[in-house]
């Protein structure tokens, strides 16, 4: 069932990043797609039952049901990503701001 | 009519997606994944040379790769080289903002509110809390949930709430700089460590005792590494906060 809400949600940020005509809605956009994108590879390792990938003093042999711990490796470096590319993104729109004055790509360059 | 064709593009899409995945047998329903078949098998064991057989926590020792935390085994210690690159990427991302905010003389944007006496105390107490949990969080990375990357980004936010409750406080931003720098520049010696001074070593050999499993000092240079990478964040985000919220002064 996750996987469809993530299929939906990126869906969402697409449908968002080709509609939008302000900066800060296609970064919000791409966020959701990211978002979508991140779900959708976290729920290809969820096993039913399954406990986090974390040996403890409860949990304490790998003999256990855990969910799939590669997954969740590879989505923290994506957020890390995500989170230097919407710095960049937010940097340039703050540039852009400073210099037509609007967040509107249609009002931008008439002046 | 645009937004219609884009309605359609992204159905188009969803539909292609979900029928390529659905009754594909290399694809999994949701909850039936089969972890024994999968790489990820390998990495609970840490058997991807070697099988050590059964790991017990508090027991076992000198194991392939030492953390408790089975992610943290694949984040910083069989893939640290991985690492390294996402760390340099967020070091470029962080380059770019100030490359395209940046200027020397810099002063905080003037805001509409002024904070009271109040606000500016009692966030000053509540700074401490968080930066003492981004920390615990950082060092115990490979026993806990969490790691540097999360403790770095608690670190900044503790940064943050002292930008936002405080319209004159500016942090010292070459300080932080000096520390980026310091912690990157370590990661890196720490790698090259176990290439030139371990006889038939690779780059980010994991060359200390591996100890016992799910002690605190345990898992070889995998905490040492966790926490530069936690410094390393916590600063760069930081230096980011500190480009947002300042402006050139005229």
């Amino acid at each position: 069932m996750l996987q469809y809400a993530a299929i939906a949600m990126l869906m969402l940020g697409l449908y968002g990043l080709l509609t939008q005509r302000n900066v800060i809605k296609i970064i919000v956009s791409l966020n959701i797609f990211e978002i979508g994108l991140n779900l959708f590879i976290i729920s290809v390792g969820y096993v039913d039952d399954g406990i986090a990938p974390i040996l403890t003093s409860n949990f304490n042999n790998n003999g256990l049901i855990f969910v799939d711990p590669l997954p969740s490796a590879l989505v923290l470096t994506a957020i890390v990503i995500g989170v230097g590319t919407t710095a960049l993104a937010l940097a340039l729109a703050n540039n852009i701001y400073q210099k037509y004055g609007t967040f509107e790509i249609d009002e931008m360059g008439e002046e | 009519m645009k937004n219609f064709l884009a309605f359609v593009a992204v159905l188009v899409l969803g539909f292609l997606i979900i029928t390529s995945l659905n009754n594909n047998e290399a694809f999994p329903n949701y909850g039936e994944a089969d972890i024994s078949e999968r790489v990820s098998q390998a990495y609970i064991d840490r058997s991807a040379t070697e099988n050590p057989g059964d790991i017990t926590f508090g027991e076992t020792t000198d194991l392939e790769s030492g953390p408790a935390n089975i992610v943290t085994a694949i984040v910083a210690d069989y893939r640290s080289f991985d690492t390294l690159g996402e760390v340099t990427v967020l070091f470029i991302s962080s380059l770019g903002v100030a490359l395209l905010l940046g200027g020397v003389n810099r002063k905080r944007i003037d805001l509409d509110f002024h904070p009271n006496f109040m606000l500016r105390v009692g966030s000053r107490a509540l700074f401490g809390i968080i930066l003492m949990t981004g920390v615990y969080v950082a060092i115990h990375g490979h026993l806990t949930p969490g790691g540097g990357f999360p403790g770095g980004a608690m670190i900044a936010s503790s940064m943050l709430l002292l930008y936002l409750a405080d319209d004159e406080f500016r942090v010292k931003i070459k300080g932080f700089k000096m520390l980026e720098s310091v912690a990157g520049s370590l990661y890196v010696l720490i790698g090259l460590t176990g290439l030139l001074l371990i006889s038939g070593g690779f780059f980010l050999e994991n060359f200390l005792d591996n100890g016992v499993i799910g002690n605190l000092f345990s898992a070889g240079i995998v905490p040492i590494v966790y926490v530069l990478i936690g410094l390393k964040v916590g600063s760069e985000i930081s230096g980011i906060i500190d480009n947002f919220l300042t402006e050139e002064a005229v």
